[in-house]
């Protein structure tokens, strides 16, 4: 289940608050579940609440496979 | 020069509230028509001071239409429910090919209602009502107890004159067809939606209000017999928008999503909610169907214009005896585009 | 939109499809289920099973919360809303879901009853705490995505000490509702072949609860994320693990999911939250140990403790179909009602309710091909 999506943290603010950014669209959102969130970081977001950081190495693994798997099809 | 003021006293626009005397007939009425309507909307025809205005119309077959407003909040980003009004109403008629001329508004207003809001609702109408060059030449007020409206109601209508021989209907897409929008979808519904408490987001996106008569003039000019027809997306979206003229055409619609136009801002801001770009209502958008041999011509007339600068060529009309909308999504796969059944709510799953 | 578009290239997805139909088997079928109600609306809307061959189906499960909330629970939202005192706060989706009689919130909004659609428990929380004198229920729902939200909906009205904030809890959990399919014993019902696992559910649970069903029920569980191409890595893998005789879990999200989840959220659910010895699930009957209330020390924030509450069972139609459907076992056109007297206008059962719902998502995005001509390409080899 759920929508979410990843934002960008653009600025944190007290009790655990933060405006994020998703390609300039701006909303106050809560990070209270995520730890150590910093400017710059992308968290996944669901109804106002970060539940999660993106990992960003592991975000351009993934990228690499798929494009990896991809042109092994493309060319078999 | 009289010494005393027939209407009485000026109305206090910045802090008065409308009340049930402004909608009596009266003087309280005829002050209220003259500081607010008459002041914003200035022209011959008002300044007669009638019931009803005359002119002469010439030239081709007259269209009319008539459309209401309820737009809440009444203000959102990039324009209010006065330029949406005579703006909207004059794409009615310009979805025809019609020139269109002169327009009517008529008021339902609540007890209670700021003055300062109704002047500047006023203002934008008159504003936009002289960038169109069609005056709103007669109009109505009438006030009801509070709670029975939401702040204000807008009703209008709008005659124009459509050129002899253009014939523009919803039933004429025929198998072959282009399918060409004027713009990026989305932005009015979004800007509206931003203002709606427990779903703002900071970001300004504006809504598109604009009336499209003279994109469309430019249009007729280029290739007019080769245009089955055109119509505004407004709510509903796209989405219905197209799904009315496959099943009036009694045909199939194909389009493809990556040929869709959509502001980043907009894709951000509906991704947020769990919004569907295809479903959202736009104010300053067509569709135009068109015979494929004037496709391109009709394209370069649209971007010509300022208000078509991004238009597309979204699709074509097929065979379908089930009407439907087809997709081929940007990732590769195809789908429906289906009618939305009521409005479309923001999702959380 | 980062870590959003670079998920959507239409050429990486034809490039796995292509893959995707070499490594399958040609003598093989392959079945695979998403649980998750988001994975099956991204396979609709997106469209693909058209990059897929025509030996592997997807099969759609009941990781859809809204479906599955029981037309019972409806009503007891729709009574709560009714109450003079009571500013009942939900998500959007709940709006148009059918209750008794053809009742919704929607309607009993338009009837006017204090009902407000938010975005967020913030906005719920922020309600009550502006209209001290309004009782403010929050309409809660969800999988364990959602669970956290809530919690910390508590937290808040307890740091504000707020006195007329409830919540009306009908969170669900996933394991149980995997384990049920895995379970049910239909003659009808289709071998699961493998599971996808919920993207953001997994976000807060980890990968580590749906060891079992690899261990127990040898069913290979790879968890995706939520865009068209992680769906479509997550099917390649589940390939593979079939191909190659495993059942493991596996983890496609990897940027957002990791073994152990979110332990703060889970630390927070525990703390608030108990299990209910169990739980009425709209098609699939009564679950154990599949979804959760508030505890004693939370009492206060309990709507079902505060007012008074008495769920009464509520029954489908008996020709609807969804229980079979939520389960696998049928698909949308094998249900009498569906396009007839159920469609997304009047829905009939909970699979049509939801935009996510099977019914729904094949209704609003699949329809055409079971019309279509029989030489509608699949991906060929």
């Amino acid at each position: 289940m759920c929508l979410a999506i990843p934002a960008r943290v653009i600025e944190l603010l007290p009790e655990e608050m933060a405006r994020v950014s998703l390609d300039g669209v701006v909303k106050t959102v809560s990070v209270a579940l995520v730890e150590d969130v910093a400017v710059d970081d992308y968290v996944v977001l669901h109804v106002g609440y970060a539940l999660a950081k993106i990992d960003e190495e592991e975000a351009r693994q993934t990228l690499t496979l798929l494009h990896e798997a991809a042109e092994l099809g493309a060319g078999a | 020069m009289n010494k005393y003021e027939p209407l009485g006293r000026k109305l206090d626009l910045r802090r008065g509230c409308v009340d049930l005397s402004h909608g009596a007939g009266g003087r309280a009425m005829a002050r209220l028509i003259a500081d607010v309507f008459h002041a914003a909307f200035d022209n011959d025809f008002l300044r007669a001071g009638n019931d009803q205005s005359a002119f002469d119309v010439s030239g081709g077959r007259m269209v009319m239409t008539t459309d209401g407003y309820v737009v809440s909040p009444l203000f959102f980003p990039g324009g209010d429910i006065g330029d949406l009004a005579v703006n909207g109403t004059i794409n009615d008629i310009a979805m025809a090919g019609a020139k269109p001329l002169y327009m009517s508004a008529s008021f339902i207003l609540e007890e209670g209602f700021p003055l300062a809001d109704l002047q500047r609702i006023a203002q934008s109408m008159g504003e936009a009502s002289r960038a169109a060059h069609v005056p709103i030449i007669t109009g109505d007020t009438k006030v009801v107890e509070r709670g029975k409206a939401d702040g204000v109601f807008i009703s209008t209508a709008c005659v124009g004159v459509a050129p002899v021989g253009l014939d523009l209907s919803g039933h004429k897409a025929r198998p072959g067809d282009v399918v060409l929008l004027s713009g990026p979808i989305g932005d009015h519904g979004v800007a509206v939606m931003s203002r709606r408490e427990n779903l703002a987001f900071e970001t300004e996106v504006l809504s598109d209000t604009a009336a499209l008569h003279k994109l469309v003039a430019g249009m007729i000019d280029a290739a007019g017999a080769s245009i089955r027809l055109m119509r505004d997306p407004t709510r509903g979206g796209l989405a219905a928008t197209l799904n009315e003229i496959a099943h009036q055409s009694r045909v199939g619609v194909r389009i493809s999503e990556s040929a869709i136009p959509v502001r980043p801002q907009v894709a951000a801001a509906c991704e947020l909610l769990g919004l569907d770009p295809l479903f959202v209502a736009n104010e300053g958008k067509l569709v135009a169907f068109v015979a494929p041999e004037a496709a391109e011509t009709v394209l370069a007339a649209m971007r010509a214009h300022p208000l078509g600068g991004e238009s597309a060529r979204i699709g074509e009309v097929i065979e379908d005896d089930h009407c439907f909308v087809q997709m081929t999504t940007g990732f590769g796969g195809g789908r429906i585009v289906d009618w939305l059944s009521g409005e479309q709510l923001p999702r959380i799953c | 939109m980062k870590h959003v578009d670079e998920y959507r290239d239409g050429e990486i997805a034809r490039g796995l499809a292509r893959r995707i139909a070499e490594e399958a088997r040609e003598d093989h079928s392959y079945r695979f289920m998403e649980f998750c109600g988001g994975h099956t609306h991204a396979i609709s809307r997106y469209g693909i099973e058209d990059l897929l061959p025509a030996g592997i189906r997807m099969i759609h499960g009941p990781g859809c919360p809204v479906c599955v909330l029981p037309m019972g629970r409806v009503d007891d939202a729709i009574s709560l809303a009714k109450r003079p005192e009571v500013t009942l706060c939900t998500y959007g989706d709940l709006m148009r879901v059918p209750g008794s009689n053809g009742a919704s919130l929607l309607k009993t909004k338009a009837a006017g009853a204090d009902i407000r659609m938010v975005y967020s428990t913030l906005d719920a929380i922020t309600i009550a705490g502006s209209e001290p004198e309004r009782q403010v229920v929050f309409f809660a729902i969800g999988f364990e995505t959602t669970t956290p939200p809530t919690a910390m909906a508590i937290r808040l009205a307890q740091k504000r000490r707020l006195t007329n904030f409830t919540i009306f809890c009908n969170h669900v959990l996933t394991p149980s509702a995997i384990q049920t399919i895995l379970e049910a014993s239909d003659p009808d019902a289709v071998e699961i072949d493998g599971f996808i696992g919920p993207a953001h559910v997994s976000t807060i649970i980890g990968t580590a609860p749906y060891r079992r069903f690899a261990s127990e029920f040898r069913k290979p569980v790879v968890v995706a994320g939520f865009e068209p191409l992680d769906v479509v890595q997550a099917i390649l893998m589940l390939v593979r693990q079939v191909n190659e005789g495993r059942a493991e879990i596996e983890n496609q999200y990897i940027r957002a999911v990791t073994e152990n989840g979110n332990s703060k959220a889970l630390d927070e659910i525990a703390d608030i939250f108990e299990l209910r010895e169990t739980f009425e699930w709209r098609g699939l009957g009564e679950i154990p140990h599949s979804a959760l209330r508030l505890r004693e020390p939370y009492a206060q924030f309990d709507a079902e403790r505060r007012f008074p509450v008495v769920t009464k069972p509520a029954r489908d139609n008996p020709a609807c179909e969804c229980g079979a459907i939520l389960r696998g076992v049928k698909r949308p056109q094998d249900c009498k009602l569906f396009g007839a007297a159920c469609t997304p206008e009047t829905p009939m059962g909970a699979c049509m309710v939801s935009s996510e719902g099977s019914c729904a998502a094949y209704w609003a995005y699949g329809r055409f091909r079971q019309l279509e001509q029989p030489s509608m390409q699949r991906a060929s080899r």
